[in-house]
């Protein structure tokens, strides 16, 4: 384990791939990391010298990825509604299966933490779950009113934690897939009637590794959503009552939205804030509502992973960049 | 300003007698009566005589700027393509965005224009463009295309106004839409699927003495009249009379009068029931109708706006057409779909796409225009008009020659000749049949 000491966030590296980025993940072992691009394409990232493969098999974007827990393994889930099996570690990655699993936009895909099931949700608002090793489908439900945005698992193994354009955060449990409560995070949704439009939605969820809070990132103030004023914001609950504990914000940020949530350890956690007002890395603990750090990026980012133990940060940048910065001095 | 009637020379009203102007128009028979001299003979005549209560015309404004690339003109897998695919339609050969897959099953009933070019990327300036096929200019004010199609199509006879305007709210309606032609031709505008403001007589008044009040009115206005009549003054006792004919028809606004069946097809969205409001006003005479549906201006977050909007424009549209075209509607009635532009194939910072007007798409149905094609090209990424480029003043002649209307004529408005339509531009006649 690295000392963390995120006031001394540098990057390391930036790599560039092809077209602007959209999503990224390190790998467990922190000796690979896979970023998403607007070509369609993925590129897995050797993280000790920069070199990249390109893996092609989706038809769309890809928004969200995830690792199985060896690291060999990689599913992605684009907005064509398929998800991808990649073997990753081979000289020449390939895929292993590829399943129409969704209708429209794949925005949510995460393996569980003992490695066996695989979660994906989507624009179709059912919740599929699925067996890492086959492909097999071993459920699914429908679970949302609305597109759901994001899906997390609860570090005890036994929860799924699902989160939707309006702000609703249900609690299942994966045992009979009953719905144990719903965490409301209603401010994260910033309709704007004079433009007719509905914005913001839970764009991530994320769980202390002690499982006792659970973070919801997005954005509010949405005063103007076309013209990408809104100002970031993460919400704070306590998992044990489901009770919202602090509402997260950031001054002097007009135009932010936080892509992605990442608890560091069970003190910090971070977050990427994207927008008109550019890539920002933020961090916060459970005693200030405010952040307790920020680190500017060199260009916008649209997504973020963190490799606790290394003290690694992975951005995906719309500059075609992917960076890797390191939370130590 | 007050324009007085000049009904010795021919007033706007009088200037050109509807019902003549589109007989002998298309005859080619008197078209020296209207226009005069020289330029009379240059006229094209149009095709078939039509009564003024033959044709239609309904236009979506997408409000805002759609995204062509997310609806009639897809670039899949290119640097600006975003992440839709594009779908097969009813017509081989011809595919859309996937954010429209019910009305890929209306592309036989279709005409896209894929090569609009207008050159223009301010949201005020674009619309006004679009509505009256000619650029802004301070020394003119032209009547917007639901103006000159009520003056041209419309029958008093209906009881109803020959312009309405839907938009979310029922917002709006207090400008100059008509211009030259006089206010009897500006727009009234509806909120939503809700018949128009203050249309239903108050309970406490009875209609013996409704009918009182109303012959006093009368009388004085004769009586000012005799001495003093104007261009407004002409406007304003037919507002009254108007007002008094729609409140007599209130229920052609009210969508509750059609039979469930119908309203299940058109299903609950706003949208929905705005087009349904739309087909009714449609079937009861009125000539134009324009439904805004709001809003495209997707600088950020292009993508995820575009799934909700173009998902509740597909169905309502869809809906729309098939209805049309089930009750034999669209052989006489023209649909179009526009923007004030479209939306630039690069994708922004936060995944927006900004103002576009080079290279975008506008969409037409029925009356007699061509059925289940494309006209127009853009080049791969969708930056460039590669083929068939046509302006808003094309379009704007086509639209007319779309119901019968001949673009080419003029108007006599206070004893100057006004061409109905840009004189620079023409109808693009391969989408006309």
């Amino acid at each position: 384990m690295i000392d963390l000491d995120i006031t001394k966030s540098h990057v390391l590296h930036q790599w560039k791939a092809d077209s602007p980025l959209i999503a990224c993940r390190i790998s467990p072992t922190g000796q690979q990391c896979v970023s998403t691009s607007q070509d369609n394409h993925l590129q897995l990232w050797n993280m000790a010298n920069g070199e990249k493969l390109i893996l092609k098999g989706h038809d769309s974007w890809v928004h969200t990825l995830s690792y199985n827990k060896a690291g060999d393994q990689l599913i992605s889930g684009g907005c064509e509604g398929r998800l991808i099996w990649w073997s990753v570690l081979d000289a020449e990655p390939k895929i292993i299966r590829a399943v129409d699993a969704h209708q429209g936009w794949i925005r949510g895909v995460e393996v569980s933490p003992d490695g066996t099931l695989a979660v994906s949700v989507g624009n179709d608002r059912v919740i599929r779950l699925w067996k890492t090793d086959t492909g097999e489908k071993v459920h699914e439900w429908p679970a949302h009113e609305r597109h759901i945005y994001s899906a997390a698992f609860h570090p005890d193994g036994k929860h799924l934690l699902t989160g939707d354009l309006m702000g609703k955060i249900n609690v299942w449990k994966l045992e009979d897939r009953s719905m144990v409560r719903t965490l409301d995070g209603a401010t994260l949704y910033n309709p704007n009637k004079g433009q007719n439009a509905e914005f913001g939605g839970v764009r991530s969820l994320a769980i202390s590794p002690n499982g006792n809070e659970v973070f919801a990132a997005g954005t509010h103030k949405g005063s103007n959503p076309f013209g990408a004023v809104h100002e970031p914001l993460l919400l704070r609950f306590n998992w044990a009552d489901g009770a919202l504990v602090k509402s997260h914000v950031c001054d002097g940020i007009p135009g932010g939205l936080l892509y992605r949530t990442a608890a560091l350890n069970d003190a910090t956690v971070t977050a990427v804030s994207g927008g008109s007002s550019g890539g920002i890395l933020l961090f916060f603990n459970a005693t200030q509502e405010k952040e307790i750090h920020r680190a500017g990026l060199p260009s916008l980012a649209r997504d973020m992973d963190i490799h606790a133990a290394k003290g690694l940060v992975a951005t995906a940048h719309y500059d075609q960049h992917l960076r890797i910065s390191g939370l130590f001095a | 300003m007050t324009k007085l009637a000049r009904y010795a020379c021919g007033g706007v009203d009088h200037a050109v007698n509807r019902r003549k102007f589109l007989a002998t128009a298309s005859t080619g028979i008197g078209a020296a009566s209207f226009l005069g001299g020289v330029a009379s003979l240059s006229h094209r005549a149009v095709g078939s005589p039509i009564s003024k209560n033959d044709y239609r015309v309904v236009v979506f404004n997408m409000h805002g700027g759609l995204s062509q690339l997310e609806s009639w003109d897809p670039k899949p897998s290119t640097r600006t393509g975003g992440p839709f695919r594009a779908i097969p339609t009813s017509v081989p050969g011809i595919h859309i965005c996937e954010l429209l897959p019910k009305t890929a099953k209306q592309m036989h009933h279709l005409c896209l224009l894929r090569g609009v070019n207008t050159s223009e990327d301010d949201h005020g300036k674009g619309a006004y463009m679009m509505l009256t096929g000619r650029r802004q200019t301070p020394s003119a004010e032209y009547p917007q295309v639901g103006s000159v199609a009520a003056k041209m199509l419309h029958d008093d006879q209906t009881g109803l106004p020959g312009h309405i305007i839907v938009t979310p709210g029922g917002g709006g309606g207090r400008g100059n839409e008509a211009a030259y032609l006089g206010p009897k031709f500006n727009s009234i505008h509806l909120g939503g699927d809700k018949p128009p403001q203050n249309s239903s007589k108050p309970d406490a008044i009875a209609a013996d003495a409704e009918a009182r009040r109303h012959e006093l009115r009368r009388k004085i206005n004769e009586q000012y009249l005799s001495q003093r009549r104007s261009a407004v003054t002409d406007a304003y006792t037919h507002s009254y009379e108007q007002a008094l004919k729609l409140m007599e028809r209130r229920e052609v606004f009210d969508v509750s009068k059609e039979p469930q069946a119908a309203q299940d097809f058109y299903g609950q969205s706003e949208l929905g029931r705005q087009c349904l409001v739309a087909r009714r006003l449609l079937e009861n005479g009125v000539s134009f109708v324009q439904i805004t549906h709001s809003n495209y201006d997707t600088h950020n977050d292009n993508f995820n706006f575009h799934i909700e909007q173009v998902g509740e424009f597909d169905i309502a549209f869809a809906t729309f057409i098939e209805d049309l075209a089930q009750r034999g509607m669209l052989e006489k009635t023209l649909v179009v779909v526009l923007s004030e532009f479209g939306r630039t194939p690069n994708i922004n910072l936060y995944y927006g796409r900004d103002h576009w007007s080079k290279a975008w798409s506008v969409v037409m149905a029925g009356a007699k225009v061509a059925r289940g094609g494309v006209f127009g090209q853009t080049n791969a990424e969708g930056t460039e008009v590669t083929e068939g480029q046509v302006d808003h003043g094309d379009i704007f002649h086509t639209i007319l020659r779309a119901v019968g209307v001949d673009s080419s004529q003029s108007l006599i408005v206070d004893g100057r000749e006004l061409p109905i339509a840009d004189p620079a531009a023409e109808p693009i006649w391969k989408v006309l049949v």
